[in-house]
């Protein structure tokens, strides 16, 4: 990687001079790549002042597995599981974003009764993901309980995905033109019975948080990320309904079945740490409406679409986007007719909120940065491909 | 019928700059002159409303570089796409990050995978691979060093 600049020579160059006229001296200071809050191997360069930030330069990359490049020397099924791996807390999204991406170029026609499982397992795996964003948040702020009450939350979350698909983590559940197998019976009941179990707990977890006083104090205020900045940078998911603006993939362009359940798009307009954190908080109450009335709405028939032995979509390319739990999830694909694609690009939510770290952070102490990195939720994985 | 005024109004405003439109599985893609890119990404930020630069991102056909501009507007709930061509022996194209300030990962992450060179970016570095990575991995004719 590239060398850390020698801080003598570097405070040399850039002198700070206060008030009175005294000369102090930017520090340079790295942080990660292994460190433990920033939730894998993000390495950032921090130029302090003090405890003051003056600005955090990330250097990403720890963690790139050229999965674009994978693809294309594999056929369309097989690039199923290496998506999984991408954002690997919401490998259910990826999954989805990837074969809705393929059925288009393809022009194949999803089944509605796979649309509904896909939507409840979307949304199921949203809260997952949210859930270990609630955890680690709290612990990186010292709440250590609200981080085991929602693993123990997430872990039956696991459990209900790895009877339906075999896998808690990777799932490939979600493959071209559908899903491989149906709800097991009763599993529609058990996932009823969670959404009721969830939502006193999260009411719960977030008494715990919203009613202490040093978690407020953490956050309220704290990384100031203006609306027309956010839209500027890219940023998307609870980063931007943070910040004021109620964009969501779900209503502004649906997909799957989206558009005929009914949920809002909560968005604080505090623009801070605690609006991104409320953001997720009622997502996840979303979640919990989509889920219920996609398993009363859930219709008969098949679960996967007539597919071809060989799959070679016609020539051409395809943009499509989903509401991951991270933000805007893009697939572009482009086609020249053969068995494998010819580009694939991941457009990855974490990558763009990620780059609008600096602008949080400048101004804030270096503990906040910590508070502030935790709001983005990024997941490596994703950031690096 | 949006993506007819969207065109109309790009072509009125650069009659030359058009080479090509077609629908990405109906959604508007236009081919521009890659001298063009970044008047017609400011005259759509500014007039068209595309305000959140959602994707940017290069291809390698075979034949020559592409970079690929997706382009959303949120007051219109609509999607753009531009296509700029970049031959392989001249692979230099203006940066568009005076126009949104998130383009600058995305043009970088360009130019370390597909090496198109991106004029008057910031802060052109490799991103994802390590800054002594010798070559460009996403072109089709790279070969692997074990």
């Amino acid at each position: 990687m590239d060398q850390i600049p020698d801080p003598s020579a570097y405070e040399h160059e850039h002198p700070i001079e206060d008030k009175s006229g005294l000369r102090t001296q930017e520090l340079l200071v790295n942080m990660g790549p292994q460190h433990p809050s920033t939730h894998g191997v993000l390495r950032l360069l921090l130029h302090l002042d003090g405890e003051v930030v003056l600005d955090a330069v990330p250097h990403i990359g720890y963690l790139h597995r050229g999965m674009e490049k994978l693809a294309e020397r594999r056929s369309y099924v097989q690039i199923v599981p290496l998506t999984d791996r991408n954002d690997y807390l919401a490998a259910m999204c990826n999954n989805q974003v990837y074969c809705q991406a393929v059925e288009k170029l393809a022009g194949i026609e999803v089944p509605e009764r796979a649309h509904f499982i896909r939507v409840v397992v979307n949304e199921l795996n949203r809260i997952a993901s949210h859930l270990v964003w609630l955890g680690t948040f709290a612990l990186d702020l010292g709440a250590m309980s609200v981080f085991l009450y929602a693993f123990r939350e997430r872990e039956i979350i696991l459990s209900l995905f790895e009877e339906i698909c075999g896998a808690r983590m990777t799932y490939s559940y979600i493959r071209i033109g559908g899903v491989p197998w149906d709800m097991p019976d009763g599993w529609a009941d058990r996932v009823r019975d969670f959404c009721r179990y969830l939502l006193p707990r999260l009411d719960e977890n977030d008494a715990l948080l919203t009613g202490n006083e040093i978690f407020l104090a953490r956050t309220r205020g704290v990384g100031i990320l203006p609306p027309d900045v956010a839209v500027d940078y890219g940023a998307s998911g609870p980063v931007l309904r943070g910040s004021g603006i109620p964009f969501d993939v779900r209503k502004a362009d649906p997909y799957a079945v989206y558009d005929r359940l009914e949920f809002d798009i909560p968005y604080q307009t505090t623009c801070d740490c605690l609006g991104r954190y409320l953001v997720r908080i009622e997502e996840m109450r979303q979640s919990v409406r989509i889920i219920q009335q996609a398993l009363d709405m859930m219709p008969d028939g098949p679960i996967m679409a007539k597919m071809p032995r060989v799959l070679r979509p016609p020539a051409g390319e395809v943009y499509t986007r989903i509401e991951s739990p991270r933000g805007v999830l893009g697939v572009y694909l482009v086609s020249d007719g053969g068995t494998n694609p010819l580009r694939m690009k991941w457009r990855a939510p974490s990558f763009c909120n990620l780059q609008a770290l600096p602008v949080m952070v400048r101004g804030w102490k270096v503990a906040d940065l910590v508070a502030i990195l935790g709001s983005i939720d990024i997941v490596l994985g994703d950031v690096d491909r | 019928m949006i993506n007819e005024e969207l065109e109309s109004a790009i072509r009125q405003n650069f009659p030359d700059a058009v080479e090509g439109s077609a629908d990405c599985r109906g959604r508007l893609l236009l081919t521009v002159r890659a001298d063009q890119i970044v008047p017609i990404c400011r005259f759509a930020k500014e007039k068209l409303g595309f305000d959140f630069p959602d994707c940017i991102t290069g291809v390698d056909t075979g034949q020559h570089l592409e970079v690929v501009y997706t382009l959303w507007s949120m007051d219109r709930r609509v999607e753009l796409n531009l296509k700029v061509v970049v031959p392989y022996d001249n692979p230099v194209l203006d940066s568009v990050t005076c126009v949104w300030q998130g383009a600058n990962w995305h043009e970088r992450e360009v130019y370390d995978l597909f090496g198109i060179e991106f004029r008057n970016h910031p802060d052109l570095r490799r991103i994802l691979l390590p800054e002594d990575f010798e070559g460009f991995p996403f072109r089709k004719d790279y070969t692997e060093i074990d």
